[in-house]
């Protein structure tokens, strides 16, 4: 049968439907997840072209209008298009909760893999920096490395990927312990493979598929760190976009009731929040259904 | 554990807070500041000594609960430490009663309706209010309930009129209006802490609802349980009795985990409702560079995390008979 959009697509919604029946409500919140996601993160890739103006043209409109007609998100105390700068913001709050989210699972990964395959002193003290770092409030940690690397989007980069290390250490760790007595190892050993090799080809490959859903709860939770420490004040210049600053600066308004200042940028962090939550929670449940009964 | 954890904890600090790149006394001083000054200044704090013999200096300092002075006023940070710590424990009391109380009820009703619309209802409720930024949701609230509806006041610890020298002995406002009687001053005390608390406690109840989930679903799925319901005693009875008092077990060793991410939560929440505590502390002092005062700060909430940690484990051997240290 020669291939044909329409048949495409019905092939698509019918295997769609199919797993909805398989996997139940999960499939449908990991659906629902990614559609949020996917939706911010085309607003992020095109900003430029949905966006009606430029967010840092402070003559967009008039001072502090409500949400209406040209603005349909309002304009800022500086004349600024609300909307506008939703879209750009979310440029910034991707690449930086996605950045500390990969550089985080990266050191974390590689460290948690050779500390539970090498074992020993070595690996007892680093479980015990990974522990006490792990029981430390994130945020507050966020806080003192970000003063002390002051502002900039690097370094609130790196501000926030130093908390969630332990995260993926701890998991890695207790995976790696338990696959390096598996069989299939002690042959690998049998017939000669290097460590690297045992490593990197045998047991990382078992490790990964479960840190993807904690990639993606990771990344939900980067995005609120990265909000509230702009939001504080900390992270980043005031010349780059970020909803978290517009939060902070909207706060000014509330007592006199410009709702629109602090609605939409605190609704977009959390609905970004949230799209990488569900998309987190959908695939453990379908890969995994006990991990998250932990 | 308790021990070397703060050891570690401690020493992490001290690496980024000193040896990490960041100079601040030069920051506190401004770029204009001619060398010899900031040299002296440097001199004054001990900064300028070899590493390994700051970081003896500061352990036996922490040891002697000492945390200096402060680099901006003229005051021990220990002081300054002690005046607003009781308006974060407040805080925080108050946000984890209703944490709790939220989130082990909603979990327990959900594991008892399980695949029911109630429990995907509630499950869903505990993603979102996860996912809601706690400093967002106080402004929101701020919004509607200060602004809008104007019943309930935004910020601060007490009204104007009442002044909290009047009842200034522990710090604790509750306790302080309660002993000295003045029963007006404790209502605006208490009306004061609604919007904070609940705003913490809302947040924060989403990790509660899973977990009392989990464990219930756990529980209920117990011999014992199935005995019970065969004895004919009534469901609810089972369920928020014999079933919940075992499913809250785990959930309280979890508790003293998210103590962590309750005292986060404090920190947002007090910038949000300009509540005198140790948060608002600690950002005042960031944007003055009083290094000092934000070392002395984090040392406290790293001590705080230790205690609470310990005292669960006290509360958990005592609470669970089959646990004996």
């Amino acid at each position: 049968m020669p291939f044909s959009p329409a048949t495409g697509l019905a092939q698509l919604i019918s295997r769609f439907t199919g797993m909805g029946k398989k996997y139940g409500v999960e499939w449908w919140i990991l659906v629902a997840g990614a559609l949020i996601v996917l939706a911010i993160v085309l607003m992020a890739m095109f900003s430029g072209a949905i966006a009606p103006f430029n967010p840092h043209d402070q003559n967009a409109g008039p001072q502090l209008a409500p949400p209406g007609g040209q603005h349909i998100m309002g304009t800022d105390n500086l004349q600024r298009d609300v909307w506008s700068r939703i879209i750009f913001g979310s440029q910034t709050i991707l690449r930086i909760a996605v950045l500390a989210a990969i550089f985080s699972s990266i050191i974390g990964i590689s460290l948690g893999l050779v500390s539970g395959f090498s074992g020993g002193f070595f690996d007892r003290v680093l479980s015990l920096v990974m522990d006490s770092l792990y029981s430390f409030p994130g945020l507050i940690l966020a806080i003192a490395f970000a003063t002390m690397l002051g502002p900039g989007v690097i370094n609130i980069t790196l501000a926030v990927s130093v908390i969630y290390i332990p995260t993926y250490f701890r998991l890695v760790r207790g995976q790696t312990l338990s696959i390096k007595e598996e069989l299939y190892v002690e042959a690998a050993k049998a017939i000669g493979a290097s460590r690297f090799t045992i490593l990197w080809k045998y047991i990382f490959p078992n490790v990964i598929a479960t840190t993807v859903v904690v990639f993606s709860l990771n990344i939900a939770d980067a995005i609120m760190i990265e909000a509230a420490l702009t939001y504080l004040g900390l992270g980043l210049p005031p010349s780059i976009v970020d909803w978290g600053m517009d939060l902070a600066m909207g706060k000014k308004f509330l007592p006199s009731g410009q709702w629109w200042l602090i609605t939409f940028p605190g609704a977009m962090i959390s609905m970004l929040a949230i799209g990488f939550t569900m998309l987190g929670e959908g695939l453990s449940e379908i890969l995994n259904p006990r991990l998250l009964e932990r | 554990m308790t021990i070397p954890m703060v050891f570690i904890l401690l020493s992490i600090i001290f690496v980024v807070l000193r040896v990490m790149p960041g100079d601040p006394v030069s920051s506190m001083l401004g770029g204009h500041a001619p060398d010899s000054v900031i040299e002296e200044k440097k001199e004054q704090l001990g900064l300028n000594r070899p590493l390994p013999i700051q970081y003896v200096e500061y352990l036996v300092q922490i040891c002697r609960l000492d945390l200096g002075d402060s680099m901006v006023f003229n005051e021990r940070v220990t002081k300054s430490i002690a005046d607003k710590l009781p308006a974060t424990i407040e805080l925080t009391i108050f946000g984890s009663i209703i944490t709790l109380v939220l989130g082990v009820f909603m979990g327990a009703y959900a594991a008892d309706k399980r695949r029911q619309p109630q429990d995907y209802l509630i499950r869903f409720y505990g993603i979102v209010i996860y996912c809601i930024p706690v400093y967002w949701m106080g402004l929101m609230l701020q919004l509607i309930f200060g602004i809008w509806l104007d019943v309930l006041p935004i910020a601060g610890r007490t009204g104007p009129r009442v002044f909290a020298s009047m009842f200034e002995k522990t710090g604790f406002y509750i306790v302080d209006t309660i002993l000295v009687r003045d029963f007006s001053a404790l209502a605006d005390v208490l009306v004061h802490l609604i919007l904070p608390s609940v705003t913490l406690g809302l947040v924060l109840s989403g990790v509660f609802v899973r977990l009392t989930r989990a464990n219930m679903l756990e529980v209920l799925k117990a011999d014992y349980i199935i005995a019970a319901e065969a004895r004919g005693i009534r469901h609810r009875k089972i369920v928020y009795k014999h079933a919940l008092k075992n499913a809250f077990i785990p959930v309280l060793t979890m508790m003293g985990l998210q103590f962590a991410l309750l005292l986060a939560g404090a920190i947002l929440t007090e910038t949000t409702f300009s509540w005198p505590g140790m948060g608002r502390l600690l950002l005042e002092r960031i944007y003055l560079r009083d290094y000092p005062t934000i070392q002395g700060i984090i040392i406290v909430f790293v001590l705080i995390v230790a205690m609470v940690s310990l005292l669960v484990d006290i509360i958990y051997a005592i609470i669970d008979p089959r646990i004996r240290y």
